[in-house]
């Protein structure tokens, strides 16, 4: 490599001080505030509008009906109420990182999970066995999409429209008109039923916390050491520190005894928040620090240089939509397990644009290239806190429709008019 | 080692044609090592197509290609890159929504075993950037999106010189800037050279061409006009080499010029 030149290097690095006289390395809290604020106001919002609403979500429903909305109960439920919708959001991100569309997500785990079922109740397997099935029913779906997508080049809405009423009859099929699949496996109805012991919640809640701040030490040392671009200390220390104090709120309140009546206990945090834990790590971990995610978000922001670059664009396109429908599988499983049971129009309905939702409220742009996992998370809440908001006003159904349309449109408006603003500060 | 002034590429008699259109005609071209060959010719000469031929986008019909003396096939743009040939085009190809480093590395990422090696990585741009005394960007962890159209021209012709490039070939980088962006465009062109590469600069401005080129090939309807030195020439000599194929005794003898039309 030529720019690796041993003795070069230490003359390179001189040169580079003297002469990226406007090359900031190192920001103190101040200019780092400074530059977070430039940025959001030329359009790039980050999680920003999904904490704001959030917050304000919160206070408006605690507002509205203080004795249910914040009770242990409730809490509790709106995690298990948001986990469906975020691990099917979780898999979106990727597609709409490339700024295409999956209709059918939501359907696919309709049919995912009626297999799952089926394989259960009327074939007897294991769980695992059912499981790992329905997962790769996933990834054939995604594969057939991403297929047609990419090689045969119909435009993606197109594709999964189709699917989307092609899987709903292979679902009614499955499960038979009006018929409904008990889902009774212990395992499975745990995941959304059942909670860890409080100890192990703590651990782990502990562990992830530790964790994420040790990462983010080692790397500020590694830039600092290395003379990189490096975030200030107060604000990684501060980062750090707002992850475990959520991480240990949220903990503290889901391990109160939330049982309504005094002679049984019920706390802990359920099982399917470690679920949604793992796949946000991985998920994080696979966009932001492996080539495949590199490769995802050039494709998402310009497929033409990502080419030339002698990225495999193909593959790139058929591999979101594959993560998308496996992703789609699980969430599927996690309904059933959240309802007990499968049903024809598991996953129909609004289950899929809840899930955009989701994403675009966290962040993900629906024109390609800007998005993160975590933005499932923070949006799947946002549309759960208003799902279960709105259930305890016992607002009529026609205005749960209206509200949660406009909600959806707010988000793809601002994503639309802060990209407006990138490009206008494209400066 | 080569030293400046010897041909690092250098292609010979090539013909090219698109069905029944013959778009190049035994042309010669020569890039040679800490030069700069400016390549100009009225639109339809053949500047891109002969582009294209040395990327490997487009297969040539007959012909010889030689790197640092050896024959060469280029069978694909990863041939070319392989060589070490890197071209810029005019729409640059760069992703808005990755930063600078990101850019320069893109499809080509260091690796430390499954991860994404970031420092080295950004320790490589800071010192090419440095080597090409860039001064522009702000930071190397910019986005794209956020830069300046000189500014990306500026990022996409490091990134040809990030590699281990001999040869590079920007196609009308100053065609969509301004007075000042240009100036420093050209002067990163002249560094590039001054570096040690072979460069191939593509323009309709006479005034970049008369700044920065050593020597400049003119094409005319596919045929080479001339091959000249731009101490030894004028202006007007090459507006008409480019116009009409022949200046005084420059370009292609009179009965060439006129069947080629």
């Amino acid at each position: 490599m030529s720019t690796d030149i041993p003795e070069g290097k230490e003359a390179a690095v001189r040169l580079a001080d003297s002469d990226f006289a406007i090359d900031r390395r190192d920001h103190d809290a101040r200019s780092a505030i400074a530059d977070y604020w430039g940025r959001v106001r030329s359009g790039e919002l980050g999680a920003l509008p999904a904490i704001l609403g959030l917050v304000s979500l919160v206070v408006l429903f605690t507002a509205l009906r203080p004795d249910t909305f914040l009770s242990k109960g409730n809490i509790a439920n709106l995690f298990t109420q948001a986990l469906p919708i975020t691990i099917l959001a979780m898999g979106l991100v990727f597609v709409l990182l490339l700024g295409e569309i999956d209709l059918s997500a939501g359907v696919a785990s309709g049919v995912s999970a009626a297999v799952m079922a089926k394989l259960i109740a009327d074939s007897g397997q294991p769980w695992y066995v059912a499981v790992i099935t329905a997962v790769a029913i996933g990834i054939v779906i995604g594969t057939g999409i991403g297929w047609l997508v990419a090689v045969v080049r119909i435009p993606s809405f197109v594709v999964t429209l189709a699917l989307f009423l092609g899987l709903q009859g292979l679902t009614l099929r499955l499960i038979g008109d009006g018929g409904t699949v008990p889902v009774r496996d212990d395992v499975i109805v745990a995941l959304a039923n059942k909670n860890m012991p409080v100890w192990a919640g703590w651990t782990l809640a502990g562990i992830c916390a530790a964790g994420y701040a040790a990462v983010q030490l080692a790397r500020w040392r590694r830039q600092r050491s290395r003379e990189l671009v490096a975030r200030p200390i107060e604000l990684v220390v501060a980062q750090s520190a707002t992850v475990a104090v959520v991480l240990l709120a949220g903990t503290y309140l889901l391990s109160l005894d939330r049982a309504p009546s005094p002679f049984v206990t019920l706390a802990g945090i359920p099982w399917g928040v470690p679920l949604v834990g793992v796949l946000l790590i991985a998920c994080t971990f696979v966009l932001a620090r492996t080539p495949y995610g590199r490769h995802v978000y050039a494709v998402g922001g310009n497929a033409e240089a990502a080419r030339r670059a002698g990225i495999n664009v193909t593959r790139i396109r058929v591999s979101v939509f594959m993560i998308a429908s496996g992703f789609a599988a699980i969430s599927g499983i996690v309904a059933a397990s959240r309802l007990n049971s499968v049903t024809p129009d598991s996953g129909g309905g609004n289950t899929l644009l809840y899930a955009v939702g989701a994403a675009v409220i966290g962040g993900t742009s629906l024109f390609g290239g800007r998005g993160k996992a975590r933005d499932a998370v923070f949006g799947g809440l946002v549309i759960a806190i208003i799902e279960n908001g709105l259930g305890l006003l016992g607002t009529k159904a026609y205005l749960n429709f209206l509200i949660t349309g406009a909600v959806l449109l707010l988000a793809a408006s601002i994503d639309a008019l802060a990209r407006r603003r990138r490009s206008a500060a494209g400066r | 080692m080569a030293e400046n002034g010897d041909p690092v590429l250098a292609l010979t008699g090539l013909n090219k044609s698109f069905g029944p259109v013959h778009v190049l005609h035994d042309v010669d071209f020569t890039l040679r090592q800490g030069e700069v060959m400016a390549l100009v010719g009225d639109n339809g000469a053949g500047k891109s197509t002969l582009i294209k031929c040395i990327a490997g986008i487009h297969p040539t019909d007959s012909g010889t290609i030689e790197f640092e003396g050896r024959p060469v096939q280029i069978g694909g743009p990863r041939d070319a890159a392989e060589l070490g040939i890197e071209v810029v085009y005019q729409d640059l190809a760069l992703a808005d929504n990755l930063d600078i480093v990101q850019n320069m590395f893109l499809g080509r990422e260091r690796r430390n075993g499954l991860v994404l090696d970031e420092d080295s990585m950004e320790e490589a741009a800071r010192q090419t950037l440095a080597r090409l005394s860039v001064r522009t960007v702000k930071s190397v962890r910019q986005q794209v999106a956020s830069l300046s159209g000189g500014q990306r021209q500026t990022v996409a012709i490091a990134k040809a010189a990030l590699w281990e490039s001999k040869v590079v070939i920007l196609d009308e980088p100053t065609a969509a800037l301004g007075v000042q962006q240009t100036r420093q465009v050209l002067d990163l062109v002249r560094r590039l050279a001054d570096t040690g590469h072979a460069v191939g600069l593509i323009s309709h401005n006479m005034n970049d061409v008369f700044e920065v080129a050593d020597r400049i090939t003119a094409l005319y309807l596919g045929r080479v006009a001339a091959v000249v030195r731009r101490a030894e020439v004028t202006h007007g000599q090459v507006v008409e080499l480019i116009t009409a194929g022949r200046s005084g005794d420059l370009g292609l003898a009179p009965t060439t010029a006129a069947e080629s039309i």
